[in-house]
């Protein structure tokens, strides 16, 4: 279970979160939207303990975050860019967050199925981006975790992996995993997301199904309805 | 925090830079001991050498590093790990490394040449701790404003102008200063300035040891007059732990409030 109140965030005099509050129980998958830059990575981060935010409680599992490490253990995150230091293999950058996250990994199961054998011996700075977020979605999925919060998870994956990735969300769904997850893709949205958080103006401006997306808006297509509910009155 | 000393440890040892730094002190332990002929005279050379060049290349190498590993701390920042951990690991990785090379490349040649049978094997052994504390010293104030400074190239000034100001300026201003106050009694504000700089404080601890008058100066007159060589030599040491461990806490504390 995942609480946020009240939270509130800048950079400099960009206020990125103006009193965000949000509460996500149970499993399921919430898609977290918004334009760009309407803080929906700022909002993840926080969540995170990597950003620290100016005012607002954050709870996990019921736990206050602020300046505690542990609860990470329940968390697995996919950074929306792939950023691994260059100097390392695939299989080396693997090794090492196994051994520093200290918990059980199913480390094979996840290099065949996003298919990274051939690259195991491989720098990561010589992967191409798509190889790169393959990699990251290893990493992520790679633990059992009851939380996945994936920042922009489709960026620059192939259809087939595309197709992989889906049917692992799916899978760990089945589990009762909970699953925070932005990203700009409708389409992706309307096959997996159980609901739809909306962010904008550093608030949450909706949240609900999509079954209440579509009444509210009177649009059918969920592209139309996220383009037609920021011009409505908000209601979170 | 030790696995993570490991890992930043094991990654710094695989880098080309780690060996220049190495091959560059064996080589100049080397040279020294062929011209000088005379180890305690390739001590007080040394000496020279150290306090300045420690201190830059500790600065260098702790801020390139830090900017170079953005990527293994926003790894490491999502896991299930402390976040004074991530910071002080990556801290002790690069500072150990350094001294570690600083150890090895002036150890090796000295002992090659029979120091462990001179009588100076005191003298360079403070030689070499005082190198240790400059290096931990100036990786951590490195780290600090690499910390405060997201864009590398200010940070990079920053660190450097520290480094030209503490190891450079500062002496000149103090002698400066000591010329125009001339009338006045000195001795207390020159034993502040010379505790309030980690470069001319070492240069103090190790001339105390070798307790060479000619060559101690103002300042380390005054430090032996006021203390006496022991105790001098015990507050000077002093000292540089302190100088050591405030910027390592600020280190420690200041990374908690970082947002990534
Ligand atoms: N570390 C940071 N320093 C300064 N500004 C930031 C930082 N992180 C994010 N921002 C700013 O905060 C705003 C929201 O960013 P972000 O949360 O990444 O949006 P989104 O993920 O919804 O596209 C943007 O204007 C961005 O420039
Ligand atoms: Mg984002």
């Amino acid at each position: 279970m995942i609480e946020v109140e009240n939270l509130h965030k800048k950079f400099g005099k960009n206020a990125v979160l103006t009193g965000l509050s949000l509460k996500v129980e149970g499993g399921g998958i919430y898609a977290v939207l918004g334009p760009n830059g309407s803080g929906k990575t700022t909002l993840i981060k926080s969540i995170l303990g990597m950003v620290v935010p100016d005012q607002g409680l954050i709870r996990v599992n019921g736990q206050p975050t602020h300046r505690k490490w542990k609860y990470r253990e329940e968390l697995s995150y996919l950074p929306q860019i792939a950023n691994f230091p260059g100097n390392l293999s695939v299989s080396e950058l693997l090794d090492m967050i196994v051994d520093l996250r200290r918990q059980p990994a199913r480390q094979q199961e996840l290099i065949a199925e996003f298919g990274l054998e051939p690259f195991l011996n491989k720098k990561l700075s010589n992967l191409s981006g798509g190889t790169r977020q393959k990699v990251n979605l290893a990493l992520t999925f790679m633990f059992d975790s009851p939380v996945y919060i994936l920042d922009e998870p489709t960026n620059g994956l192939d259809p087939a992996s595309l197709i992989r990735l889906k049917e692992r969300i799916r899978l760990e769904q089945s589990r009762g995993k909970l699953f925070l997850v932005t990203t700009h893709i409708m389409q992706f949205v309307e096959e997996l997301a159980d609901e739809v958080i909306y962010l904008l103006e550093g608030k949450i401006y909706f949240k609900g199904t999509l079954e209440a997306l579509r009444q509210r808006t009177g649009q059918n297509d969920v592209e139309h309805a996220i383009a037609a509910i920021s011009t409505q009155e908000p209601n979170a | 925090m030790l696995k993570i000393l490991k890992y930043s440890f094991y990654d710094l040892m695989r880098s080309r830079w780690s060996y220049v730094y190495f091959l560059f002190y064996l080589a100049l332990g080397f040279v020294l001991l062929f011209l000088n002929n005379d180890l305690s005279k390739a001590v007080i050379t040394l000496m020279n050498i150290i306090v300045v060049l420690v201190p830059l290349i500790g600065t260098i190498f702790g801020i390139m590093y830090y900017y170079n590993s953005r990527e293994f701390t926003e790894l490491l920042l999502a896991l299930p790990v402390r976040r004074s951990s991530i910071f002080l690991g990556q801290y002790f990785g690069v500072a150990g490394s350094l001294s570690l090379s600083l150890l090895l490349g002036l150890g090796i040649p000295f002992a090659a040449y029979g120091l462990f049978r001179s009588g100076a094997v005191w003298d360079f052994g403070l030689l070499l701790v005082t190198g240790a504390f400059l290096t931990l010293i100036f990786t951590a104030l490195s780290f600090n404003i690499a910390l405060a400074n997201e864009n590398r190239i200010k940070g990079f000034g920053y660190a450097v102008l520290l480094w030209l100001l503490l190891a450079v300026i500062y002496d000149g201003l103090f002698l400066l200063s000591l010329i125009l106050l001339e009338e006045y009694p000195l001795d207390n504000f020159s034993l502040a300035a010379t505790l309030l700089n980690p470069v001319d404080l070492s240069r103090t601890l190790i001339l105390l040891k070798l307790d060479i008058s000619a060559l101690m100066g103002y300042t380390g007159a005054v430090f032996k007059e006021f203390f006496g060589t022991h105790m001098g030599l015990l507050v000077s040491l002093g000292a540089l732990v302190l100088w050591t461990c405030l910027p390592i806490w600020r280190l420690a504390v200041r990374c908690r409030k970082q947002d990534f």
